[in-house]
């Protein structure tokens, strides 16, 4: 088994994800090079030099010295034809999901994304809003798969010591199709909810947007960060910077305290990690219940005050 | 400007999902079925951009078995101009290359400028059939627009990234695009546009099987990983068991 794990960063800074994939790698097993691109390629290999992997590839190319769709596929396609890797991994993050499909069609192999563990040979995937799994095969020689965040765990991570090398591409312009700007953030970050130990997070369950004052009396009196999930957001009731899923920030507190969220997947990849999931909610079907600790079946709007004004005498 | 739109029919987030006797996918004569999601917000992303420019078409493209009609019509009803059925009898599981492959073949010569499509299907969740298609047409891509400034001259669009972040990508023409949800409030289709949907254009076209690369299997009810403590008592008693998690089980204080 020859594994290929193409490696996500932020100027040099290693993703979260990208960790977890080449834990999940490991847990596989069998020849593992990481392919790392980009102008900052070379810090995030020495990073990469403490895995027990066999080694990292570093491409630093002038057309691609940050992240382009059409230069990471003409490079992990030339990777590929050079190594012929069984698989080739990624975090299913959504740098992943806007390159994976191309090299997909480039090189006419299966894309499987968003795999939460893998089981005799099956990709194992939720589907149907994640009310139930499929057990996917592969019938191809080689396979492209990004892993569902938290599915493998970055503590795992096997050290030891792996080289890298430089991996000369041939890159033409015209293969450029599309440019980008910086990235940037639409407001200044109010909060740091990745490092919070404890949370309270608000869903639509809410149902008002001054409902919210009694969340934020509540983590008062818990010293807690208040989150929210995406409809919340949309809704314009809290800051994007609040928000947790999968296009918000990834969170594992001690205490995951949540009133009125459904449990949509899109939310519930960003929390799952959390040590203590306390949800509240009156419907008790509620997705979120099923990877709750402790399910609170009833009305948040009546339980939150009582709760608030019992912490409180206590 | 020429857009088509991939649009797919899923099963209702509300519907049974009773797993078929084959084990490899629901009973779907139990099931219901409505337009996914996420393809609501690329058509009105689409007829925007046709309003905008001033002239120009937007042809709603589907696969399946005769049922997905369905998602076209109401497509035409908001205001599409035609639509293009790549039919199939509804009873093997289509990859996504397969599907890519076979749209592309239905889209044929007919150069189209844009493309776009919701950014995954809320039944199997694939996300990759746009940027699939894209690449088979030589196309340049993006995926998760939130915003979109799309004229004659120009294709650029803010894409989502994570954390809160974003960034502007200018593409080439011609494009395929996926579109984020949230980005446009999706209209209803007014009486007009119903009466006159009836009339406009579905193209039907057969399925073509190319190699299957991957396949659903079986599908299964996720085992549950964690006990959970239910507590669903009367508000005072659920306040006291909270209280009692928070300080001596979760330990906060």
């Amino acid at each position: 088994m020859k594994s290929l794990v193409i490696i996500e960063h932020k100027n040099g800074v290693l993703h979260r994800m990208s960790r977890e994939a080449i834990s999940g790698a490991q847990k596989i097993g069998g020849d593992i090079t990481a392919l790392v691109i980009g102008e900052n390629a070379e810090s995030v290999s020495s990073e990469l030099s403490n895995f027990q992997i066999e080694k990292t590839f570093i491409v630093n190319h002038e057309l691609v010295p940050s992240y382009n769709v059409d230069g990471y596929k003409e490079i992990i396609k030339q990777v590929v034809d050079s190594i012929s890797p069984n698989i080739i991994i990624t975090g299913h993050t959504y740098q992943a999901r806007d390159f994976m499909p191309r090299v997909s069609a480039a090189l006419d192999i299966p894309f499987i994304p968003d795999i939460v563990e893998l089981e005799n040979n099956f990709y194992i995937k939720q589907v149907l809003n994640s009310k139930l799994n499929a057990s996917i095969s592969s019938s191809s020689e080689r396979a492209l798969i990004s892993f569902q965040s938290a599915s493998y765990s970055e503590e795992d991570i096997i050290k030891g010591s792996s080289r890298s090398e430089s991996f000369d591409v041939d890159l033409d312009s015209s293969s450029i199709k599309s440019k980008s700007d910086d990235p940037f953030q639409e407001s200044a970050s109010e909060v740091d909810l990745e490092s919070a130990e404890l949370i309270v997070s608000v869903g639509r369950g809410i149902e008002k947007e001054e409902n919210k004052s009694i969340a934020f009396e509540l983590a008062e009196v818990l010293g807690a960060e208040v989150s929210a999930s995406r409809p919340v957001v949309d809704a314009g009731w809290l800051p994007s910077s609040r928000q947790v899923g999968s296009s918000g920030s990834t969170v594992s507190p001690k205490l995951y305290l949540s009133l009125g969220v459904s449990g949509a997947i899109q939310h519930v990849v960003g929390m799952k990690g959390s040590k203590n999931i306390l949800a509240i909610n009156k419907d008790s079907e509620a997705p979120i219940f099923e990877i709750a600790d402790y399910a609170v079946v009833g009305d948040l709007l009546e339980i939150v005050p009582k709760l608030i004004t019992a912490l409180q005498d206590s | 400007m020429k857009i088509a739109v991939l649009v797919k029919q899923v099963v209702g987030s509300e519907s049974s999902l009773e797993i078929s006797s084959d084990n490899k996918w629901i009973q779907e004569s139990n099931a219901t079925f409505v337009m996914n999601p996420p393809d609501s917000y690329a058509i009105e992303e689409a007829m925007n951009i046709k309003e905008k420019i001033g002239e120009g078409e937007v042809v709603i493209v589907s696969m399946g078995d005769d049922r997905v009609q369905k998602v076209i019509r109401e497509a035409l009803s908001k205001g599409a101009d035609r639509g293009i059925h790549i039919q199939t009898d509804g009873t093997a599981y289509i990859d996504p290359l397969n599907t890519a492959k076979n749209i592309v073949s239905a889209l044929g010569d007919e150069n189209f400028d844009l493309i776009l499509s919701g950014l995954q299907s809320d039944d199997t969740g694939m996300g990759q059939t746009g940027v699939l298609v894209g690449e088979l047409l030589n196309m340049s891509t993006a995926t998760l627009a939130i915003e979109t400034d799309i004229d004659l001259e120009k294709i650029r669009v803010k894409r989502e990234l994570e954390s809160g972040w974003f960034q502007w990508v200018t593409l080439e023409s011609p494009a395929s695009i996926s579109i984020q949800s949230g980005i446009n409030q999706p209209r209803y289709p007014s009486l007009k546009g119903i009466m006159g949907a009836k009339k406009k254009e579905i193209k039907v076209i057969p399925l073509s099987l190319y190699e299957t690369k991957q396949q659903v299997e079986k599908l299964s009810i996720p085992q549950k990983s964690k006990e959970t403590e239910i507590i669903d008592t009367d508000i005072d008693s659920s306040v006291k068991r909270i209280v009692e998690i928070l300080k001596s089980e979760v330990k906060v204080f």
